[in-house]
């Protein structure tokens, strides 16, 4: 049997995927159930935003908390203080998100950060962000900030949880178109030459500082717009909401599940925390069970499968094509 | 005025040397298996509760729970060791520390769904108990959390300064090959060393429980204070732990005292992200 | 002169690892740089890329000073290096690997991709686009180095031992390639061992023992040099 996943084998998955997600609704139709979609949508998009620095450029995070919370904080203050056009803020919201990824960029690399300390300084990042969120009079400290509600496109809220899950849908269908992007332009084929390895990369003529730091702008200012579309969601923020480790843990796990560095890596990863989330709910809904898997999972993806989810279908491809022979 | 900076400093100094206790063995840890230790946080917070369940449902006295959570720390560790860190430890560091990151969020999350959010505490005779010096207060368990933990980490240094097995260490640590080369089990050595490390912490998590609070959020903010110190101090260098330690501590009593204790909490990431811009090799030169 | 170099120094610590070196590179020139081991010729070739900054001295390339600037920037000015210890990127194709190299002159992926297939084709490796570059050879690694490097079609090669490690055979065709190559009118500069390559190859030899330029002029005349001998061998005992 022929396994080669032709450029029209590609075309029919992503033509039946589209299908799926937007079908979706129509046939799991509770509220749960759309909502539970949604959030596997949206980790698949904050997902691809961590997948960007981390699985592109091989600049592992573990503070994207730090570009999701500025721009929740950036669309919330906007629009509940200032009164600013939500949509208007949510785009506001993206640009302060690339603006914090250039700035912990271009310091961490300018230092010459990479490897392990660069991923505990986006950890530090994240906390000094978190603890500004709590203290200072813009962001109303620990209480958070709450944004009246007021359904309607116009006030990018949301009247039913389908409108929410098919925003969550574009979004992550741009997410994806980004990481195509990068699979077949200058810049991915840079960002994967760094990757590979940085005096090489340099001595073909890649300047290997300003590629990184476009790449965490980029990187921050997608994590922001996952900020803002969770504030347009929940209608509120706090420090812990928008600044917590696990916030970048989830986006770091969903995409090394997934299969960092590819395009539906974080789209595998999302959806497979999202089923492993549910299945271990029947078991027990006292929290933390489904983080334990993740955690399990996420040594057994370094230790056995480092390409994720998504290299076992390339595996699976080599058996059958070796069986085949 | 004068009285509360003195007063910040000396309970920082106290709180500082628990944090030397922690840094040493995460320092040891990377002094000597070259891994950065994420689990380091969580684990420090299992110690906790080991801590407090020993007093809750035994009444036994963090005090004495000491010697055998120092002893469970070191099995704990050694089993990690061998059964996760060494087998999947080939490759870029960056496995490493993913890898731990795992065991982070594995402990953590075991925690959260049998210990449930709620903070713990051990309240215990004495626990309330302070020393007035002057205008000076100075918390009893603190100043024996203080004093314990010195001499802990000077029990340790000599230990691996001193003895046999500090000495393979030691070697391991400095160049692994050579070590091998004359016999020494390399694998063996990565084990007790971790297994040392954890067992750091167990001493740190009774001392601790003295005066503190547990819940499984706590291990993030250990991991912090515990980075921030040994990348102060030198990776590698027990001494730097030391001062690392103690600095840190003050930093942050000094910090929440004039800053609030909102924003007093940025002193350490403040400090640690200075620390890697500035001066990553810390202060100390690592090898012990 | 396409490429001059002059009174370069550099140290480390207190070791003197290349004092007042001076080499000069024709346009459509082959020089040779040999030495025994240590003598400070990769110091030199990295100091010249851009991978190391030189202590004093100046490197001239098409007229301009270029001594100090980065890599990145003297590869798009035209000058590119191949490493000793072969530096593939791993998980990438032998296509991909190239097209990096490509990209150096057009953002334009099909473009890249042409033009990286051509380059294959050129050191004879066209037959590998799709392996991925761990899976290489020693031999198909070298021709991969010089590969990328040819992709940002420089005027200046810089080529860092890529004889070490082949068999006869394997040199012999490499050899060919770098005739070609130069044929195609790019400048060489190269570090070399083997001195099979470097007798067929090179118009002009520079020798460098500890640091220090000690002999240069045509291969003839370098190899019967007694300095050069010594250098290499020691100084020959006279029997008694």
């Amino acid at each position: 049997m022929n396994t080669e996943v032709t450029p029209a084998r590609r075309g029919i998955l992503v033509l039946a995927l589209i299908a799926a997600v937007m079908g979706y609704p129509f046939v799991f139709t509770s509220n749960y159930a759309i909502e539970l979609g949604m959030l596997v949508l949206l980790g698949a998009f904050l997902g691809q935003a961590w997948n960007v620095a981390g699985g592109f450029a091989g600049q592992f995070s573990f503070g994207h908390a730090a570009f999701f919370g500025t721009g929740a904080y950036c669309s919330a203050i906007l629009v509940s203080t200032y009164g600013v056009n939500p949509w208007l803020a949510f785009a506001l919201a993206a640009v302060s998100g690339a603006v914090v990824g250039g700035i912990v960029g271009a310091l961490s690399f300018r230092f010459g950060l990479r490897g392990s300390y660069f991923a505990l300084i986006t950890l530090a990042f994240a906390e000094i962000l978190r603890v500004l969120a709590d203290s200072v009079p813009i962001t109303r400290g620990g209480l958070g900030i709450l944004i009246s509600a007021d359904p309607g496109w116009k006030n990018l809220q949301f009247e039913s949880s389908t409108g929410v899950y098919y925003f969550a849908a574009v979004l992550c269908a741009i997410s994806l178109l980004i990481a195509y992007w990068l699979k077949t332009s200058r810049f991915g084929a840079r960002l994967a030459a760094i990757r590979e390895n940085e005096a090489a990369a340099s001595a073909l003529g890649v300047n290997v500082f300003w590629q990184k730091v476009h790449c965490l702008v980029l990187s921050g200012a997608m994590s922001a717009v996952g900020g803002a579309f969770y504030v347009q969601k929940y209608l509120f923020i706090d420090p812990y909401l928008a600044y917590n480790i696990n916030r970048s843990v989830e986006m770091l796990l969903i995409s090394m599940i997934g299969g960092a560095g590819t395009i539906f890596g974080p789209f595998v990863g999302a959806l497979a925390i999202g089923l492993i989330g549910e299945g271990t709910r029947a078991l027990s809904t006292a929290p933390g069970l489904s983080l334990v898997v993740y955690g399990l999972i996420l040594i057994l993806i370094i230790g056995f499968l480092p390409q994720g989810l998504i290299g076992l279908t390339s595996k699976l491809r080599r058996k059958g094509a070796s069986n085949a022979s | 005025m004068w009285e509360f900076l003195v007063s910040a400093v000396i309970n920082g100094l106290m709180s500082g040397a628990i944090y030397v206790l922690v840094a040493l063995g995460l320092t040891l840890i990377y002094g000597v298996l070259h891994i950065i230790n994420f689990a380091h946080g969580s684990l420090l917070m299992l110690g906790m509760y080991a801590a407090f369940f020993a007093w809750s449902m035994l009444g036994i006295s963090p005090y004495v729970t000491l010697p055998f959570a120092c002893l469970g720390g070191f099995v704990l560790g050694y089993l990690l060791y061998r059964g996760v860190i060494g087998r999947f430890s080939a490759g870029k560091d960056e496995n490493i520390l993913l890898i731990t990151l795992g065991l982070a969020i594995i402990i953590e999350n075991l925690s959260l769904f049998f210990f449930a959010s709620d903070t713990r505490t051990i309240s215990m005779p004495g626990g309330d108990d302070i020393i007035i010096i002057g205008w000076l207060m100075i918390s009893v368990p603190k100043l024996i959390s203080f004093v314990a933990a010195l001499v802990l980490c000077a029990g340790l240094s000599l230990y691996i300064s001193r003895s046999d097995l500090g000495k393979a260490i030691r070697a391991v640590a400095k160049e692994r090959q050579g070590a091998r080369v004359v016999g020494i089990n390399v694998e063996r050595i990565y084990a007790i060393s971790y297994g040392l490390g954890i067992a750091c912490l167990g001493a740190a998590a009774c001392l601790l429980m003295t005066s503190f609070y547990v819940s499984p959020a706590v291990g993030h903010a250990f991991v912090l204070v515990a980075f921030t110190t040994v990348v102060l101090g030198g990776m590698g260098s027990f001494v730097g732990a030391l001062v690392g330690g103690l600095i840190i501590g003050v930093a942050e009593s000094v910090s929440g005292a004039f800053l609030g204790e909102q924003l007093g909490q940025i002193a350490i990431p403040l400090i640690f992200v200075l620390i890697l811009l500035f001066r990553p090799t810390g202060l100390f030169r690592g090898s012990q | 002169m396409l490429l001059e170099v002059d009174r370069l120094c550099k140290s480390f610590g207190g070791l003197q690892a290349v004092s007042d070196a001076s080499v000069r590179l024709p346009e459509g020139g082959i020089v040779a740089l040999i030495g025994p081991n240590g003598a400070g010729k990769t110091t030199l070739f990295a100091s010249i890329a851009g991978f190391i900054a030189p202590d004093s001295g100046t490197v001239r390339f098409a007229g301009t000073d270029i001594t100090g600037w980065k890599p990145h920037r003297i590869c798009m000015a035209g000058m590119v290096r191949t490493f000793q210890i072969t530096q593939p990127f791993s998980r990438l194709s032998v296509h991909e690997n190239i097209m990096v190299g490509a990209y150096a002159r057009t953002a334009n992926a099909r473009e890249a991709a042409d033009r990286a297939e051509a380059v294959a084709r050129q050191v004879g490796m066209h037959h590998l686009l799709q392996t991925e570059s761990i899976n290489l050879t020693v031999a198909a690694r070298k021709r991969l180095e010089l590969a990328r490097a040819l992709a940002t079609q420089p005027r200046v090669l810089l080529l860092d031992e890529v004889m070490a490690g082949l068999n006869p055979t394997e040199i012999q065709e490499i050899v060919d390639v770098v005739k070609a190559i130069r044929t195609a009118g790019v400048s060489i500069l190269l570090i070399e061992h083997v001195m099979q390559a470097v007798m067929s190859l090179a118009e002009k030899i520079y020798v460098l023992s500890q640091g220090a330029i000690i002999a240069e002029g045509l291969p003839q005349e370098v190899t019967s040099n007694t300095a050069v001998i010594e250098a290499y061998f020691g100084k020959k005992k006279v029997a008694a």
